[in-house]
């Protein structure tokens, strides 16, 4: 290895950014609050775009979450590098342009009327206001469902919108609603204000305000706007249309995997038991769809997961380390055809697991151990009971059962410590990495050789410029 | 009936602590709740149900000590006045202190909640539990404190929430699924023990230890800005060949951590003798108060225990005297035991009557003593030394 000290150092730096910025989301934790974790995460965000300017747009192809990218996205544009070379500049563009495609329109319309607050008006930030809002499929929808957002950033970036968009969003009450439309979304909406039945042709958030207004009982509105709301929204109220009596038509194997896990813990355990057959079989198709072609491909794998009281998160993002785990559960288990899963308290039913009890990783990790897996995975915060006996443990696995590495462990943490400014280690034997979404584990896992410091900087860098080139021809 | 002895915990096993800023919480576990005792139902938020049979009378119900509730028809809210043993159906504690200066303000909490008394109420509580006040009329005592005995006084303690770490501590604090009891320790001096008969009332109760209360020495303590580590025996990867080795050292360094707190945190309140004094029985359960030797050199802790028929310890809550308390306790102690004669205390403990007036009054007893006593005993302190004395 020819790195210097320093590109090392480099290095550890990005990594360490890459996994807070795939698991914090600012929001509160079960260990430290909204505040401390914006103030950490802040500091990286700079730290990182001062130190690495030339990388910290790059981490933009790393699954970074919204939230962070949202953050750099912000940064890249507020400040720009005007003595970066063209190319590099090229790229951070492409790189900016490609992100927002893929993110939900609400966070792109969050992050612009942000920008507009601070006045970040300069040319590359008008450029990319008007082309993320030219590639938008249907402005009609947007200006009804994200009117403020689409409204600000149209007027802070000088777009120009087609003129029935533009009356709808910049005329007075009176004579917006005069206009023969002829999108007939915009037709609704104007009838709407009289007219009971034209609701149901709006999309279920502007509907809603509708039906209020109108004084529709919630089981009628909810079954007949069914067909326009979106699947999130569907999945939200089950609950709801359960309650009116309502057949759900909802077939929840379709939902995305993080998000049927975070439903299914929000079950009571009696219905959990009761509809045992139905969501196993969702939660097992949810999770053949996130593995895709990597399906069946993985060695023996065993997973350490932890359902310690922890795992509750906090009342913001209630169960999501434990439903970051469920997750990861079933993902490996589609992933691998040998896979056997560990919760911490014990527990063998992965379906009725809860957040409660002690964290012992310790015995668990031995118990995974002794299935000779070729691969180890915890999912842990990272919170042991007994920190300096799971180090020490875990170094004296490596260094005298397994110096040769036949069994490679990681360490995946869907927290940040914001107080540690990192994701807290299991051991130096262990490389740890965040985690948001379960369904990026394969490439996480091509990321985490880096963590073991046996790659540097160099390897780092050819790395990262594969994955963006990767990832903007995925365009 | 009163005895002295050791305080022994009985079936109670150490877990593993959990430490968060200076706070150490060290669980206590039983392998068997005990049977037969259980939180009063006005406390329990759900009833409690025994397994088997319908009648609620086969359990005896207890009620801890300051805990405030609306009891059957009274309307008013009003605290048990120490830890009590009740028939599962009986409608209220027999010793209750009113509270109608608090009447808006627990009314506004909620009927249901678990809440406690002011704390510096709960310690005059207990200490004036230990020690009813002067049975002879000796001319030196105040009217006042020959009438009514020590209370009311004063104590100054801290609720649990102002100190330090605690509150994050007990929040972040996962509860053990067989966990009974648990140790406090603020800065790794012992400050309270909490032991329960069975895990669902420990869960019941888990949060008020925010509301107990805290001598102003573990305050103190609570300021000091250090992060207590694990209690860690540390393994010898030179003895690890295989996995079933390395799992066997884990198992040792488990248990090595857990006799090291046994052994060298717990003897502050296991270690010491106390004088018990066991005041009733129900159904096999005894209940009981216990006060240290209030020896200046070892850590002093009062509290209440309930035992079983078979000697195990039910239910315990302990308290650590601060030193001035300790100092208070012992003067107090030796007063009684010399049934309130100055000469026959200030004999037992070694000094003369006026040092020993100058002690009560150092240690903020003043207000026990007759009034005009007291003055000529100032005056002759100020011929004697001078006004001020160092």
């Amino acid at each position: 290895m020819t790195d210097t000290y320093a590109d090392l150092l480099a290095c550890e730096d990005l990594l360490l950014f890459a996994g807070a910025a795939m698991s914090s989301s600012g929001q509160r934790e079960f260990h430290s609050s909204a505040g401390r974790q914006r103030l950490s995460l802040g500091f990286l965000h700079d730290y990182v775009r001062e130190t690495l300017p030339d990388l910290y747009a790059a981490t933009l192809a790393l699954h970074v979450n919204d939230h962070n990218a949202a953050l750099i996205i912000a940064n890249l544009l507020a400040r720009p590098r005007p003595d970066a070379p063209a190319h590099e500049r090229a790229r951070e563009n492409a790189l900016i342009r490609r992100r927002l495609a893929l993110m939900p329109p609400q966070r792109v319309y969050r992050l612009f009327g942000r920008l507009a607050a601070r006045r970040v008006n300069n040319r590359r930030t008008r450029a990319t206001m008007r082309a993320w809002i030219g590639d938008r499929p249907d402005l009609a929808l947007d200006a009804l469902k994200y009117r403020r957002g689409l409204r600000a950033a149209a007027r802070h970036a000088r777009v120009r919108l087609p003129e029935e968009v533009e009356h709808f969003l910049f005329s007075p009450p009176a004579s917006r609603r005069r206009l023969p439309y002829a999108s007939a979304l915009l037709r609704a909406h104007a009838a709407a204000h009289h007219s009971a039945r034209a609701l149901y042709a709006l999309p279920y958030t502007v509907a809603e305000g509708f039906a209020a207004h109108h004084g529709i009982p919630r089981d009628r509105f909810l079954e007949n706007i069914r067909e326009r709301a979106t699947h999130a929204e569907r999945l939200r109220l089950t609950a709801t249309a359960d309650r009116h009596g309502l057949a759900s038509t909802l077939d929840l194997g379709t939902a995305p995997l993080l998000r049927l896990c975070v439903y299914v813990l929000g079950l009571p355990l009696s219905e959990r038991r009761a509809r045992r057959a139905e969501l196993e079989e969702a939660l097992d198709r949810s999770a053949r769809r996130a593995a895709g072609p990597m399906a069946g491909t993985w060695p023996p794998t065993a997973v350490v997961l932890d359902d310690s009281y922890s795992s509750f998160g906090s009342p913001v993002r209630r169960n999501h380390p434990l439903a970051i785990a469920l997750a990861c559960h079933h993902l490996v288990a589609a992933l691998s055809p040998e896979a056997s899963s560990h919760w911490v308290s014990g527990h063998r039913d992965a379906l009725t697991v809860r957040p409660v009890g002690p964290t012992h990783l310790a015995e668990s990790i031995l118990e995974a151990l002794e299935r000779r897996p070729e691969r180890v995975l915890v999912v842990s915060d990272g919170h042991d009971d007994h920190p300096e006996l799971l180090s020490e443990t875990l170094t004296a696995w490596r260094t005298r059962i397994d110096p040769d590495r036949s069994t490679t462990m990681l360490h995946l943490n869907p927290v940040f410590d914001a107080d540690g400014l990192s994701m807290r280690p299991l051991s130096p034997a262990v490389a740890t990495l965040g985690l948001r979404d379960p369904a990026t584990l394969p490439s996480l896992v091509g990321l985490a050789r880096f963590g073991e410091g046996r790659l540097g900087l160099a390897d780092l860098r050819a790395y990262l410029d594969a994955t963006v080139t990767a990832y903007l021809e995925a365009a | 009936m009163s005895t002295t002895g050791t305080l022994d915990l009985g079936d109670l096993a150490t877990g593993p602590s959990q430490q968060w800023g200076n706070i150490r919480l060290v669980p206590l576990l039983r392998p068997e709740p005990v049977p037969g005792l259980r939180l009063h139902d006005q406390v329990n938020e759900s009833p409690v149900t025994v397994a088997g049979s319908g009648r609620r009378s086969v359990y005896v119900g207890y009620v801890p000590h300051a805990y405030v509730a609306t009891w059957g028809d009274d309307p008013e809210p009003s605290a048990a006045h120490g830890t009590q043993l009740l028939d599962a159906d009986a409608r209220a504690p027999r010793e209750r202190v009113r509270l109608a200066f608090q009447h808006r303000r627990v009314q506004r909490l909620g009927r249901n909640r678990s809440r406690f008394l002011p704390l510096h109420l709960a310690v005059d509580g207990l200490l004036s539990l230990g020690f009813g006040g002067p049975p002879i009329a000796w001319a030196e005592w105040a009217d006042k404190t020959v009438r009514d005995g020590l209370s009311p006084r004063e104590e100054t303690v801290y609720r649990g929430e102002h100190v330090s770490d605690l509150q994050e501590a007990l929040r972040v604090f996962e509860i053990h699924p067989d966990q009974c009891g648990v140790v406090v320790h603020v800065a790794d001096a012992l400050a309270a023990v909490h032991v329960v008969p069975h895990p669902e009332d420990y869960r019941v109760l888990h949060p008020t230890l925010l509301l107990d209360m805290f001598g102003e020495q573990l305050f103190v303590y609570g300021l000091l800005h250090f992060t207590v580590r694990a209690l860690h025996e540390p393994i010898d990867p030179g003895s690890v060949r295989d996995l079933a080795d390395l799992r066997r050292a884990v198992e040792a360094s488990r248990a090595a951590s857990a006799t090291g707190h046994d052994e060298l945190m717990l003897p502050s309140l296991t270690g010491a003798d106390h004088a018990f004094e066991w005041l009733y029985e129900r159904s096999g359960f005894t209940l009981g108060r216990f006060l240290p030797s209030f020896r200046g050199d070892r850590d002093n802790h009062i509290g209440e225990v309930i035992t079983a028929a078979d000697g195990r310890v039910a239910y315990l809550k302990t308290l650590r005297l601060s030193n001035a308390q300790v100092r208070r306790g012992r003067l107090l102690r030796a007063l009684e035991e010399a049934d309130w004669s100055l000469e026959g205390a200030a004999r037992a403990l070694g000094t003369d009557r006026s040092g020993l007036i100058t002690r009560i009054e150092r240690a903020g007893l003043a207000h026990l003593l007759n009034r005009a006593l007291l003055e000529r005993h100032r005056a002759a302190r100020a011929r004697r030394v001078g006004r001020y004395t160092p």
